[in-house]
């Protein structure tokens, strides 16, 4: 390899998914952390650790220059950013790689097309890649908005062209509710992401959430099939599959093939996923959003495929060609993944920070935990909730349904409130067993079931 | 006599709504119950600190953008 030492500029389950994979290639791994980290799994597992700043993200894993220091520090020639943070910060790409360093991810310029909405519908246009009904690029004329409002139809959404992971999206049902929200919603895209820019999209009111994965060399481009994330909470994914848990094989084909004509038209490098809406009822497919980084759901395709994509990812920016042809590539089985949070599902999903009196990983075959988790571990009340993702294969989607059922039962994480009576609720529900379900599906579920959904602390 | 307002979780207490806002309350404010005073993010949720008694706000234990455990306290009441 062309590299020898990858500073992981990260924290949590995925800096431990990135150091093994490091590790596996034969890297030395630099773990830099903010100081509420210094007892992290990843920090202990690494080769070496660098602090950059206190527990405030924007002071530690925001801040290029101290991230950047510790390379230098450390002697790192790589970075691997993970996802959220800096992972699809273009200015944090090209600082890396002014400063000497492999980036493992796309050119910042690839992340500033694909990583702008607007920008990203133009390219998926340009590559015959159909996209959701809407602007033609962003819309800063209140007239103009007005007319578009009115030819896409209500209900429509209201999307910040730099927004991402949900936020940013309001839906208005009328031209009263438009004339009200977009104001509004420019107001808090330019204090969210210092860019009022706004889009307008047709909302398609019972689509499934479903995304291609690609890995690419910068010249060639193949995909690994599709993930469905259908079931989604506040517009955050809360289980996830591969493949599709419906999907016609004609029309996976379809949208597969257009992944790989969108990545290749913009010359990508490393993993990245195409976000779809899939529309059942006529069939038709419309590209939303491209993700320049790896994601949180990347095991289950690692599952059904047997690719690391993390170690793949790391090899193509460090500049091999892509090992792979697409006929390679081959779908077997059935995979599924939850994310555990540390959240109390019994109380709207307060998060509850805290420290881990003991801890059971579920085992045995086809069963994968992924997490940062160990006893005695203090999880800190800075970062996101998710706490591991516990991963399942098995031969068919039934079979898999089957088995996460299983391992949830078996995993125990003392101390804190955790999402797993809401995963074992779902995995007995019949529309989830028979993949009857569409994005907006989870969220009413919820309200109806509410009183079921106990912790580990009342229900043992 | 003088009581205090505790933290209700651990995580970062902000004393204004966003980073270009005034603070909730300052100190000499006369606060009632349930006014808001600060937030406390707590793995990305903001939680509202609101004071559980009426009173004139005479300190701030903890700065905007402070590290805060739960149960610390976080301003002083007369």
């Amino acid at each position: 390899m062309a590299i020898t030492k990858l500073l992981v500029a990260n924290r949590g389950e995925i800096a431990v998914r990135i150091i093994r994979a490091a590790r596996e290639l034969g890297l030395k791994t630099v773990q830099v952390h903010s100081a509420a980290d210094t007892e992290s799994l990843a920090v202990r597992m690494a080769d070496e650790a660098a602090l950059i700043g206190p527990p405030m993200a924007s002071k530690s894993y925001l801040n290029i220059a101290n991230i950047l220091k510790a390379a230098a520090d450390t002697g790192a020639d790589a970075v691997h950013p993970g996802y959220g943070f800096l992972a699809e910060n273009a200015d944090f790409a090209d600082a890396v790689e002014s400063a000497g360093l492999v980036w493992i991810g796309p050119s910042g310029d690839a992340i500033r097309v694909m990583g702008d909405k607007v920008a990203a519908r133009v390219a998926a246009e340009a590559a015959g890649v159909p996209v959701v009904p809407g602007s033609v690029g962003r819309i800063d004329d209140p007239d103009r908005a007005r007319a578009v409002a009115l030819s896409i139809g209500f209900p429509v959404m209201i999307k910040a062209a730099a927004g991402g992971g949900g936020r940013g999206i309001r839906i208005a049902h009328d031209m009263d509710e438009f004339d009200r929200l977009m104001p509004q919603a420019s107001a808090e895209a330019k204090s969210a992401f210092g860019d009022g820019g706004l889009y307008l999209e047709k909302v398609i009111e019972r689509a499934r959430h479903i995304e291609v994965q690609i890995l690419g060399d910068g010249t060639r481009a193949i995909h690994l099939f599709e993930r469905e994330c259908s079931l989604q909470r506040r517009r955050q994914k809360v289980w996830e599959e591969a493949p599709s848990a419906h999907l016609p094989q004609p029309m996976r084909e379809k949208l597969c093939a257009s992944a790989v004509a969108l990545a290749e038209a913009v010359g990508y490098r490393g993993a990245g996923t195409l976000e779809y809406l899939y529309d059942d009822a006529t069939e038709h497919f419309y590209f939303i959003e491209m993700n320049t980084r790896i994601q949180v759901e990347h095991p289950v395709t690692e599952m059904i495929t047997g690719v690391d994509l993390v170690r793949e990812m790391i090899r193509v920016c460090a500049g091999e060609p892509l090992r792979y042809r697409q006929e390679d590539i081959r779908l077997s089985g059935h995979a599924i993944e939850v994310r555990i949070c540390a959240e109390d599902p019994a109380k709207n999903f307060q998060p509850g920070p805290g420290t881990v009196t003991d801890l059971t990983v579920p085992g045995g075959g086809g069963v994968r935990f992924d997490t940062m988790l160990y006893p005695g571990y203090q999880v800190p009340p800075f970062y996101d909730s998710l706490l591991g993702k516990l991963i399942v294969w098995d031969e068919n989607r039934a079979a898999a349904i089957t088995r996460m059922g299983r391992a949830l039962q078996e995993l125990h994480v003392g101390g804190l409130p955790t999402t797993r009576a809401l995963h074992q609720l779902l995995a007995c529900d019949p529309d989830v067993q028979s993949g009857d379900f569409h994005t907006r599906w989870l969220e009413p579920w919820l309200e109806r079931n509410a009183h079921r959904l106990g912790t580990e602390e009342t229900t043992e | 006599m003088t009581r205090q307002i505790l933290s209700p979780l651990p995580g970062t207490f902000y004393r204004r709504p966003s980073p270009d806002k005034p603070v909730f309350k300052e100190v000499g404010d006369v606060v009632a119950v349930g006014d808001v005073i600060g937030l406390i993010e707590v793995m990305k949720s903001f939680i509202e600190v609101q004071a559980d008694q009426a009173g004139t706000l005479t300190a701030f234990f903890a700065e905007d953008e402070e590290p805060v455990m739960a149960g610390q306290p976080l301003a002083e009441l007369a």
